[in-house]
């Protein structure tokens, strides 16, 4: 057991050391550097070594590699070319905006998707079932950003019960943030629930039709027994795995859904930052969302491995 | 052929999905017929015109109708994204049929890198590359195609494990065939069918990515008619002129999905249970 969660430890710490390599290399590969790319045609003279000489380009790569990790595992995370700041100054509070928005979304979204995919799961091909796939169908493949601006058509310009974009004073406390983050949490929600439930749908059909359930229907187990003791804690082991997956998923729509709505947080950040050439930020909010996405399934395998005896037998 | 096509539109699903893509993939090809403007025209007299009989669909911030527009929006989209689908079914598939061929040590380290390649969330990886080498088609195709390919890889991989297993293939190998024989004649045949709805699955999620970057302004750039792009662009005046956004969001919601409804129908007619499989 303890060899099972050191090695998912060692794993998570590996991928980790390769995507923070990746990202690091994918920018050495650049054709000039950090600097160059950044004041583009003003690239000369004193502003150049200026910028050369702050950004530390002089050295050698690997140098700078090491100086990065360690760096930012010390929550030192070097300092950005536009907004001429250290970047841990800058990225604190928009982490806790993104936090609080993906949070609540999938705080609503698991328990509610859950819930769903076993409802459409044991009434497979009945017209519950199929309306709810065919809902998910439309959630998964209808752009983020087009769902959202159908939302804020309806809620926010012709109801107008809701802030078409996130208006927030920094340091806002959450009761000035709770309006503004309906409409963003209703759209990432959609789509996680629709992953969620597919998955969990898909894993109570698989336990429906299995050995076990079909001996306790021949004791003559309550079909409701069934579902509840038999079929669904078995079905939640492969969901775990989705459902981590999809909170990746939700990494990368965040981004997508705050720019529709202007919302102050990591995502907005990135996108200004890619505007701006400003390298150093990009890399270090990338590197951020990485951490946390295999963090997410760090904690997903752990759990199952807790929950599933099986897997704690050698083999896997 | 033909009789895979016959049960693929024998349920309403398929019918709708092929019928869908195929008009789509029309529209694109036709479209400097069918529009009656210049998508990038402008017209100072005609800004924001509603919907009426000299423009059908009206016309947006720059009197430029919305139409022409979003008739011609879908050539960069379809285009590019089917590039980089092709792309990373071909070494997705080639890569995953290869490791789950060999198996052993060599696949089992390849493997490791696969995860974590997928423990990444691309998306962002792929606006960091955007951030250095530029927005643009030249971009973005391969950054899709390899990410997607990588995907793609661990499905076919998982299947051709299975596939290796098979007597033809141990026959095969008893008569001394090398790997690359036992690949092309005994193994691709039989995977052909998981590279084909992967292939249609993926492409449809890189629509979706695609338009995403262009509604991010990292994929189209103006003057281009492309629906990301147009939906950015008409956003902010969407109270007076709705129809400048809504048409392209339609027409990029029916595009993508018709291609899934038709991944998932060929699928089903192939018997591949897609159910399980994890849209990444």
């Amino acid at each position: 057991m303890t060899s099972l969660i050191l090695r998912r430890l060692g794993f998570a710490a590996f991928t980790i050391a390769f995507v923070s390599m990746v990202m690091f290399a994918a920018v050495e590969a650049l054709p000039g550097n950090v600097c160059t790319s950044f004041l583009q045609r003003f690239a000369q003279g004193p502003r150049l070594e200026r910028c050369i000489e702050q950004q530390g380009l002089d050295r050698s790569a690997i140098v700078r590699y090491g100086d990065w990790v360690s760096g930012a595992v010390q929550g030192d995370f070097g300092y950005s070319l536009k907004k001429r700041k250290p970047i841990n100054e800058l990225i604190w509070d928009r982490f806790s905006n993104t936090m609080i928005l993906g949070g609540i979304a999938a705080l609503l979204a698991i328990p509610f998707a859950v819930f769903l995919g076993i409802a459409a799961g044991v009434r497979r091909d009945k017209p519950l079932d199929l309306s709810l796939s065919g809902a998910a169908m439309l959630a998964m493949t209808i752009p983020e950003f087009v769902t959202a601006t159908a939302l804020i058509y309806v809620f926010a310009i012709l109801l107008q019960w809701f802030p078409a974009v996130t208006i927030l004073p920094p340091g806002a406390s959450f009761m000035q943030m709770l309006p503004n983050i309906v409409l963003p949490v209703v759209v990432l929600s959609a789509v996680l629930i629709a992953h969620i439930m597919r998955m969990v749908r898909a894993s109570v059909i698989d336990a429906m039709s299995s050995d076990y359930v079909q001996m306790a229907r021949l004791k003559g187990v309550p079909e409701h027994q069934i579902i509840r003791r038999h079929a669904v804690p078995n079905a939640m082991i492969p969901a775990l795995n989705v459902i981590a997956l999809t909170i990746a998923w939700l990494l990368a729509g965040v981004v997508v859904v705050e720019k529709v709505f202007n919302f102050p947080g990591l995502g907005t950040l990135m996108i200004e930052a890619i505007y701006d050439r400003d390298l150093p930020l990009v890399q270090t909010i990338a590197l951020i969302f990485s951490v946390i996405y295999v963090g997410v399934n760090l904690i997903a395998d752990l759990a199952a491995l807790a929950l599933d005896p099986r897997q704690r037998r050698k083999g896997h | 052929m033909l009789n895979l096509l016959q049960t693929t539109v024998s349920k309403p699903s398929g019918a709708i999905g092929l019928g869908l893509t195929v008009l789509h993939v029309l529209i694109a090809l036709l479209a400097p017929v069918i529009a009656p403007y210049d998508p990038t025209m402008q017209n100072a007299d005609a800004i924001l015109l509603a919907p009426n009989a000299e423009h059908w669909m009206g016309t947006d911030s720059l009197g430029r109708d919305v139409f022409s527009r979003v008739v011609h929006g879908g050539r960069l989209a379809i285009s590019v994204t089917f590039a980089a689908a092709v792309i990373a079914t071909l070494w997705g598939g080639f890569a995953g049929i290869f490791f789950g061929a060999v198996g052993g040590r060599v696949d089992e380290y390849s493997m490791r890198i696969v995860d974590a390649f997928l423990s990444m969330p691309w998306l962002l990886f792929l606006l960091l590359i955007i951030s250095i080498g530029g927005a643009g088609p030249a971009t973005i195709i391969p950054t899709l195609g390899f990410f997607y390919g990588v995907a793609i890889l661990r499905v076919v991989r998982g299947a051709a494990m299975q596939v290796a297993t098979r007597d033809y293939v141990t026959a095969a190998r008893a008569r001394g065939e090398n790997i690359w024989p036992i690949i092309s004649r005994e193994m691709f045949p039989n995977l052909s069918d998981i590279l084909l709805v992967e292939g249609a699955m993926r492409w449809s999620w890189m629509l979706l990515a695609f338009s995403s970057l262009s509604f991010l302004g990292f994929g189209a750039t103006p003057p281009t008619p492309d629906w990301g792009l147009m939906v950015a662009q008409q956003r902010s005046l969407i109270s007076t002129a709705p129809w400048a956004v809504f048409w392209p969001c339609f027409a990029l919601s029916t595009l993508i999905i018709g291609i899934n409804l038709l991944a998932d129908a060929i699928g089903k007619a192939l018997g591949l249970d897609r159910a399980t499989a994890i849209a990444v």
